[in-house]
């Protein structure tokens, strides 16, 4: 990408000239690497450890074996790991369960409020509800997300009620965002959650750059409890070259972040087969020196054991990172805004629906188990439609956030220039009373003046 | 840098290029305007402790303690060594700065700091910004360096829509990334080409939630970049890299800070107002001493230190006073800072019926910069000097 041309020179000149102030150039300390004759193997800095080869070979993708995906429990709800244990009694398995369900009933909702005109935009997260609930559970209350949308199970997992999933959706006075941010872009300090960004895998190094903060923190104050950093992306994102930059500066700088990718087949249109030709984004994870596992995404004990195994991995030796791949498939739309139907086949979406879903396989599983049944099923899904339902209306019914908010958290403190542009709004306001509806707003145009 | 050239000419004459003829610091044997500036006698810069310590802008115990003669990379290190000694979440990274930086002006930190503080990351502008954006919003203060501005771009969306809206979409949340700053070199230096000339500051005056800072001289660099640090907005920190050895002033000594969002009036004058910032200052002292002297007219100058937020007041209370206003930049002039000075100017009631000339601009033309043909392009003396006097006489 660049010449550093002016760099090379400066470099050259400086010690020559300005002996006083540049002192010695420091000699690069992989330069007592040297190649000794004779040797079998490479000793250059930038390789080290490679043997020699006489053979003309270039590596083909294609011969290698793909990468094996992770599963505790099959489609049928039957355990396949032998040497696995719940770590959990079966009332938490249940409460795993509920907020899986949670989701998969707001997500319904939501998607029909959006096309009656009730909300401006919905993202389901359907097929993906064992991913983002199963790897949230095992990570620590204090350990910092990031996510890129389709993560309802993290936030649900980590205690959103119904009412704080609405306040965003309708952006009313209990929207963290105060009304600025598209539905569905949630947030929270309570809960160690940053909000969503809709720009893709701007998150990851942010990832990255949180988790060297956890890890500064804890050399400053070392009894501070042992955080890592968790963030979720798409396989789509994972094109873009902020999850280069992630993944190789997390690498470089030993931080403690487990990257989640949820490689569910799809970026709105465009099949992985277009999206990459190597072996999904795991194994790029190998390239950057970063731990990688696949698993089954659709088993939330696979996605478990795999979150938990890394998060003592990130923690390991002063910190690493960890790439995790979750295969899913998403099941839905990509959002409000797509009709699906229009590149791939109903069948296809309905084979994945019924015969491999995260719901029925962690229910089957609890039903072998003794400790579910149709009965519970049905109430366990009526109480989360009501709930939500109820959330829905009174969220609707709530204030939409002051007008001031609009020109408020730009800078820490409203500048001269931002006061003056809302004095003018306010002018305009009260020129022009017809033209403007602003009873929805706490405190009316008023706060404008404040 | 300054020096550099001079000797860089010096070594082309008896080098392979001997039928070179004219070296870039020299001049024309007539010239009166364009004379290379003089950064040993300019009053724009400290040359003794008295002047250095005068600023009623420092802190008591500044003004009654010491100074040290700096150049301008040395006083961006000396901010950046308090800066980690004060604040243990402050981190200083980019590429090449644990050696001290390509520019020097990290030398010793991470001797001093620890490498775990004072670091070098991988060669990548979106991972480095991104990556300070993350520690920032988990409550560190990281100064991340671009090596220079030209290669911004890469970390553009980091810095417009993640540092610039960070504050803003995590609402009642709190979290922000206004710990965060980036330092970049920046401006023409003689010989940098296409890209390591670059003067990008509006690209960043236009991003609402960034503060875009330039300064002037070593005692500024020091102040205003501790500010930057400090404050609790992402800011841009521009420094001009054709200064880092040219500009050797005496620096006060300690930990002081100089107003963010606030210009300096230079020089008071009552005929025409220039505004600016960076290294044109020098330029426009240089040439408003000529055109006092030959026009027999005072010409007010104002440095507006930080380019947005900016200070509009200072410069309508000097407009409405002198009734004409120059907006010198080295950036080129199409959607520059100079359009939006003027803009504002001409925009102000009290200001506008004060005019009694069109509001000037004098910047680099609207082309990218090129090597050969540089000293035609960065605003000089001649052209600053030729828009004074067609100001006046309008």
């Amino acid at each position: 990408m660049k010449c550093r041309t002016l760099a090379r020179l400066s470099l050259r000149h400086r010690p020559l000239l300005h002996p006083a102030v540049g002192g010695t150039l420091q000699v690069r300390a992989a330069s007592n690497l040297s190649q000794r004759p004779d040797s079998t193997h490479l000793s250059f800095p930038g390789a080290l450890k490679s043997a020699f080869t006489s053979t003309l070979k270039f590596e083909n993708p294609e011969t290698r074996p793909t990468l094996p995906t992770y599963r505790v429990v099959d489609q049928h709800g039957v355990v396949v790991d032998q040497s696995f244990e719940p770590d959990i009694s079966d009332e938490k398995v249940i409460e795993l369960y509920k907020n899986m369900l949670f989701v998969s009933v707001m997500d319904l909702i939501m998607f029909d409020a959006q096309r009656q005109g009730r909300v401006s935009f919905y993202m389901v997260s359907a097929g993906e509800e064992a991913v983002s609930v199963g790897s949230t559970s095992v990570l620590d209350h204090e350990d910092v997300i990031f996510c890129q949308y389709r993560e309802q199970g993290a936030f649900r997992q980590r205690g959103f009620t119904s009412r704080d999933f609405m306040g965003q959706l309708l952006a009313n006075v209990r929207d963290p965002s105060r009304g600025r941010n598209m539905p569905v872009h949630y947030g929270s300090k309570e809960l160690n959650i940053h909000t969503v960004s809709s720009t893709l895998a701007t998150q990851l190094p942010h990832a990255s750059g949180a988790a060297y903060a956890l890890k500064m923190q804890r050399l400053r104050d070392p009894s501070a409890k042992p955080r890592v950093v968790a963030v979720y992306f798409g396989e789509g994102a994972a094109s873009e070259g902020d999850f280069h930059a992630a993944l190789n500066i997390a690498a470089t700088r030993s931080c403690p972040v487990i990257f989640i990718c949820r490689n569910n087949g799809y970026a709105i249109s465009t099949p992985t087969l277009e999206q990459y030709r190597g072996d999904g984004i795991a194994s790029r994870g190998i390239g950057y020196g970063i731990e990688t596992i696949r698993v089954d995404g659709n088993d939330i004990w696979a996605v478990r054991e795999a979150t938990k195994k890394a998060r003592k991995m990130a923690l390991e030796g002063g910190g690493r990172p960890v790439l995790i791949e979750a295969m899913t498939y998403r099941v839905s739309h990509h959002s409000t805004s797509d009709d699906s139907f229009a590149y791939r086949a109903r069948i296809e979406v309905e084979d994945w629906k019924r015969r491999d879903n995260p719901l029925t396989r962690l229910r089957k599983w609890m039903e072998a188990k003794g400790c579910w049944d149709e009965v519970k099923e049905k109430e366990a899904r009526d109480s989360a439609r009501k709930d939500v339902l109820k959330a829905f209306s009174e969220a609707e019914r709530e204030k939409k956030p002051p007008m001031r908010a609009m020109f408020e958290d730009i800078y820490e403190d409203l500048t001269d220039d931002l006061k003056s542009q809302m004095k003018e709004l306010k002018d305009i306001l009260d020129k022009y009373p017809d033209e403007y509806e602003v009873g929805e707003f706490e405190g009316g145009k008023e706060s404008l003046s404040k | 840098m300054q020096r550099e050239i001079l000797r860089r000419c010096a070594t082309r004459s008896v080098g392979p290029i001997v039928g070179l003829k004219r070296c870039y610091s020299t001049h024309p044997p007539n010239a009166r305007l364009n004379v290379p500036i003089d950064y040993g006698t300019t009053p724009l810069l400290s040359h003794n402790s008295q002047s250095a310590l005068k600023s009623t802008e420092l802190p008591p115990e500044i003004r009654n303690g010491t100074t040290k003669k700096m150049n301008l990379f040395q006083a961006i290190n000396d901010a950046l060594g308090i800066a980690l000694a004060e604040d243990e979440s402050v981190l200083v990274f980019g590429e090449d700065v644990a050696f001290g930086g390509v520019f020097r002006c990290t030398m010793k930190l991470a001797e001093t700091h620890g490498t775990e503080r004072v670091f070098n990351t991988p060669l990548s502008e979106q991972g480095l910004m991104g990556f300070g954006i993350g520690l920032a919003a988990e409550g560190m203060r990281p100064v991340a360096e671009i090596q220079f501005a030209d290669y911004v771009y890469p970390a553009f969306d980091q810095l417009v829509n993640e540092a610039a809206k960070y504050r803003y979409r995590e609402g009642t949340c709190g979290r922000s990334a206004g710990g965060l700053t980036v330092r970049m070199p920046c401006g023409g230096v003689g010989h940098g080409g296409l890209y390591h000339s670059q003067s990008p500051e509006s690209l960043f005056t236009h991003i609402p939630g960034l503060r875009v800072i330039m300064p002037r001289s070593p005692i500024q660099a020091k102040g205003l970049l501790l500010a930057a640090i400090r404050s609790n907005d992402p800011c841009v920190f521009m420094e001009p890299k054709i200064l880092y050895r040219a500009a050797v002033e005496h620096v006060p000594v300690g930990s002081y800070e100089l107003p963010l969002s606030k210009a300096e009036i230079l020089k008071q004058g009552k005929d025409v107002t220039i505004i600016s910032y960076g290294q044109p200052l020098y330029t426009c002292l240089s040439a408003l001493q000529r055109a006092e002297q030959d026009l027999g007219i005072s010409v007010e100058l104002i440095d507006l230190r930080t380019l947005y937020p900016w200070d509009k007041k200072t410069v309508f209370d000097s407009v409405r006073k002198t009734g004409r206003a120059i907006v010198v930049h080295e950036a080129m002039v199409n959607a520059g800072v100079g359009a939006e000075v003027a803009a504002a100017i001409q925009e102000d009631k009290d200001t506008f019926i004060r005019l009694e000339a069109p509001v000037a601009r004098v910047a680099g033309w609207s082309i990218h910069n090129p090597l050969l043909f540089e000293r035609f392009h960065i605003p000089d003396v001649a052209r600053i000097y030729d828009r004074i006097k067609s100001v006046l006489s309008y």
